[in-house]
């Protein structure tokens, strides 16, 4: 690699934690007006390097260079002031303050001493107007969903005049067209000669917007390439250390939905909840697996929590085996053995202070009741079991989940709900921040699940694996659920078409 | 590697914090020892052990017992502000119905201790049904309770003569001062509950992140309110003890302020006031330390008035000694000014 005048060096930084070597003598540069996507497994290393450029994390050793200087930050506040402006991976915006607020914390423009509200709420406008973005800037931020908050977070970033940008999986969980919106934004100030450092798991975006790509592995620089000369089947080589091929052997979809015989499970008729899903019919086999399609806020995961008890219905029944059942908590859907991994790992699923071991077990203890305790050997099976299954991270099973990186925390997540060992199991974006590799094996281990007899709801923002698990999908539109596919007719340009256009 | 395994022990929250308090413990027992040091004096009589230490130990009891309650409700990632007067509640009922109505003194305790745990009953109402906020809910109660205790005696502090209620402060058991023995049998009792059983993990879940819990299947409700049922019942006892002790129930000031010390033994024994992880040994090292700190302060002869500041003094090193981030900016701070100095 060529090194001319880099706004940003790093000559080898190492970083540890205790039972881990999160990075190893990494050095890393980038250039002006340059993007460079940096890639590697769950836990190779990457937020990390990221923390360490930001102060957040104290590194061991090593040195840091911005134009040639050599800083040395001690907080995210003072690399910012430097010109490093970040979104981090868990986005940590304020969820009841308002947008504007959010944008502005601890840097609000003031006039005479005292907060100057018009100014700072037309800044805001300003800073989203630049991510093509319109939202009321005084409402709080708890009113949009997690995608508008993570733009939000983009614009926090963008708005400050920085000399480079660094995104930590920002496109997670954005829609097709806010990835595009972002993208846009991010060719815009690489052309004001910003340099940006891009962290994600979608190779599709890596080779449409980065210009260089740096690859750890296990805290160790194992690669920087240019993008225009590189191949998907190389970068993953790298990435994973092994040939792709022994992972896209999986099995493919199971047979066919309406096959004779196949048994019914549950049955929803006209289940609606105002403002979150229009009624709508719904039925699933025994070991069947139903993707749900639809844009981001069409009412997927207001399916799920409605089925799972979060969101109380306010019309129509389900019936589990043909007997009606009132669901009202998510308690007594897990007596009903039911399991739902939700969307908002960081909300929702992690309890931080816990260990893995203990989030993985915990809702099968809250299903056995608090008295009698799993005993301390087989929580310990549990949590190795699966750890092992999806190749959790982790130097042993008591590190507490919130040290883990997030897509290892993602994955303990799906952990607790495997652990259940329910007849019906909801995935609304099991396979969010997590790697390549580990994407395909919890595919793998959908359907083989479905082959066991379990039946899956599916939901997935990444239609080439709802196309690749699902028997049926069932697609939805604001709020409203437009029909359902079946079998060959599953393809993601058909359900895209769908979605856009509704039945032909 | 060692190393890191003893920064993994230490960081482990807890275990690092529980040492952080016992060497806060520690550190006030070895002043005591230079400058004070008839605080160690310890002689028996009759069989009973008596002495300064054993005198700690035996007036740190009342806020052990709420300690142990407010530990839980801490880590649920609430706080009951009312077991003050709670605490008065029980001894003036107790204390009522045994010197005014003459009835028998164990059923006395058994109404006693009820009543006081039905406001708890009542704060946890408030609290995970309602949904109103802990310190309003127990605040309201703070004031409701006190109340009720002076109503109860009319206004009016009642002394009594009676051995057996006597005894409960003033007895001895196994040598030692018979409220060691309630503390002993309450904290292993809970101890046990909450670890033998998976109780102590829905608290901890619950007070770190109770909407994960509840998506998990815990009956995030029951639990809240379950622990704040436990920490009155805890209050009563402590309240029982208080008035034993005096053998009057001076229901305007028995208990009174208590609170303060309950929450702060359990800050100090490593809990965080945030929830999640508690510790209940911690709390019990937490209240030792703060009745060293006021023994110490009255041995040495300083004005009483002294005693909250001097109090709230230590307690504020204790826990920014025990915060993470503190320790990490003074090492910056430290660092820094030394490569200043060689620079
Ligand atoms: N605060 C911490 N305490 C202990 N270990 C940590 C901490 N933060 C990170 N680690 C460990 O360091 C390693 C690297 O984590 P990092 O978050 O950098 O991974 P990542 O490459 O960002 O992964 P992902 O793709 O899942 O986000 C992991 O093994 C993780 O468990
Ligand atoms: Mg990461």
């Amino acid at each position: 690699m060529p090194e001319a005048d880099p706004i940003l060096s790093m000559r080898r930084i190492s970083k540890s934690f205790p039972g881990v070597h999160a990075l190893d003598k990494v050095d890393f540069a980038l250039q002006r007006g340059e993007v460079r996507a940096l890639m590697g497994e769950n836990g190779a290393g990457k937020s990390t390097l990221i923390k360490v450029m930001t102060g957040v994390e104290e590194r061991d050793e090593g040195r840091i260079f911005l134009d040639g200087r050599e800083i040395d930050p001690h907080s995210p506040h003072e690399a910012q002031e430097l010109g490093i402006s970040t979104v981090y991976q868990e986005v940590n915006l304020i969820p009841t303050l308002t947008v504007a607020e959010n944008i502005f914390l601890g840097r609000q423009p003031t006039s005479m001493g005292s907060l100057d509200w018009k100014k700072m709420n037309s800044s805001a406008v300003a800073a989203l107007d630049r991510l093509n973005l319109e939202l009321n800037v005084k409402r709080l931020l708890s009113d949009y969903s997690l995608a508008v908050q993570q733009m939000v977070a983009i614009a926090r970033a963008v708005d400050v005049s920085a000399k480079m940008l660094i995104l930590d999986e920002p496109t997670s969980s954005l829609s097709v067209e806010e990835v595009e919106q972002l993208f846009a934004v991010m060719r815009m100030l690489k052309a004001e000669g910003l340099g940006i450092v891009f962290v994600t798991h979608f190779l599709d975006q890596v080779f449409d917007i980065s210009d260089t790509i740096t690859v750890l592995r296990g805290g160790q620089l194992v690669g920087n390439f240019v993008t225009a000369s590189t191949t998907r089947v190389q970068l993953i080589a790298t990435m994973m250390g092994k040939e792709l091929k022994e992972l896209e052997r999986g099995p493919a979809r199971v047979a066919s939905p309406d096959a004779p015989g196949a048994e019914s499970l549950i049955e929803i008729k006209g289940l609606a909840r105002k403002g979150s899903i229009e009624p709508f019919d719904l039925r699933l086999n025994k070991g069947e697996v139903l993707g749900l399609a639809g844009l981001l806020g069409a009412g997927r995961t207001e399916i799920a929590n409605l089925l799972f008890g979060i969101d109380k219905a306010e019309q129509g029944n389900v019936s589990i085996e043909g007997e009606e059942t009132n669901i009202s908590s998510p308690r007594k859907a897990i007596a009903e053995g039911f399991a739902l991994c939700p969307e908002d790992r960081k909300s929702a699923g992690i309890i931080g202070d816990l260990s893995i071991r203990e989030n993985i077990f915990l809702a099968l203890q809250a299903s056995k009741g608090w008295f009698r305790l799993i005993s301390r050997k087989t929580q310990q099976e549990i949590a190795e079991r699966y750890i092992t299954m999806l190749s959790i991270s982790t130097p042993d099973a008591d590190k507490k989940i919130k040290e883990l990186s997030g897509g290892n925390q993602q994955k303990a997540i799906v952990a607790r709900w495997l652990a259940l060992h329910p007849r019906f199991l909801i995935l609304d974006e099991p396979t969010r921040g997590i790697d390549v590799g580990a994407k395909m094996e919890i595919q793998n281990l959908i359907l083989s699940l479905s082959r066991e007899g379990i039946s899956i709801l599916f939901i997935s923002s990444e239609l080439s694996e709802v196309v690749r698990c699902s028997q049926r999908v069932a697609v939805l539109r604001d709020h409203v659920k437009i029909g359902e596919m079946s079998g060959d007719q599953i393809d993601e340009s058909a359900i895209m078409h769908y979605i856009a256009e509704g039945a032909r | 590697m060692k190393a890191s395994k003893f920064k993994r022990f230490m960081s482990q929250g807890n275990v690092g914090k529980l040492m952080w308090s016992v060497l806060a413990l520690a550190l006030l027992l070895v002043f005591n020892a230079l400058f004070t040091p008839v605080i160690f004096n310890m002689k028996i009589m009759d069989g009973h052990l008596f002495g300064s230490l054993i005198d700690i130990l035996n007036r740190a009891t009342p806020v052990m017992l709420m300690g142990i309650g407010m530990t839980l409700v801490i880590a649920t990632g609430g706080i009951d502000i009312s077991v003050g007067s709670v605490s008065a509640v029980s001894g003036s009922f107790t204390t009522v119905l045994l010197v005014v109505y003459g009835l028998p003194l164990a059923y006395c305790i058994v109404v006693g201790l009820a009543v006081a745990t039905f406001l708890g009953f009542w704060n946890g109402f408030l609290v995970a049904r309602v949904g109103v906020q802990p310190i309003v809910a127990t605040l309201i109660m703070l004031a409701l309770a006190r109340g009720i205790a002076t109503l109860f005696a009319g206004g009016q502090t009642i002394l009594f003569s009676n051995r057996a209620y006597e005894f409960i402060a003033n007895g001895f058991l196994f040598g030692l001062p018979f409220p060691i023995t309630i503390v002993a049998v309450v904290f292993v009792g809970t101890a046990l509950l909450t670890r033998k059983t998976a109780l102590g993990l829905f608290v901890e879940s619950v007070g770190c992140n109770p909407v994960a819990s509840r998506y998990s299947g815990i009956n995030v409700r029951s639990i809240k309110w379950a622990v704040y049922v436990f920490t009155a019942f805890c209050a009563g006892m402590a309240g029982l003890i208080n008035t034993s002790n005096i053998k009057v129930a001076d229901v305007t000031r028995s208990g009174e302020g208590l609170e303060l010390d309950a929450i702060l033994a359990v800050v100090i024994g490593g809990t965080s006031l945030d929830g999640g992880k508690f510790s209940l040994a911690g709390t019990i090292i937490g209240a030792l330390v703060m009745q060293t700190l006021t023994t110490t302060i009255l041995t040495r002869g300083m004005p009483v008035e002294f005693t909250r500041v001097i109090k709230a003094l230590v307690v504020v090193l204790i826990i920014l000694i025990q915060s993470e981030s503190f320790r990490k900016r003074m090492r910056n701070l430290v660092w820094r000014k030394a490569h200043e100095v060689a620079s």
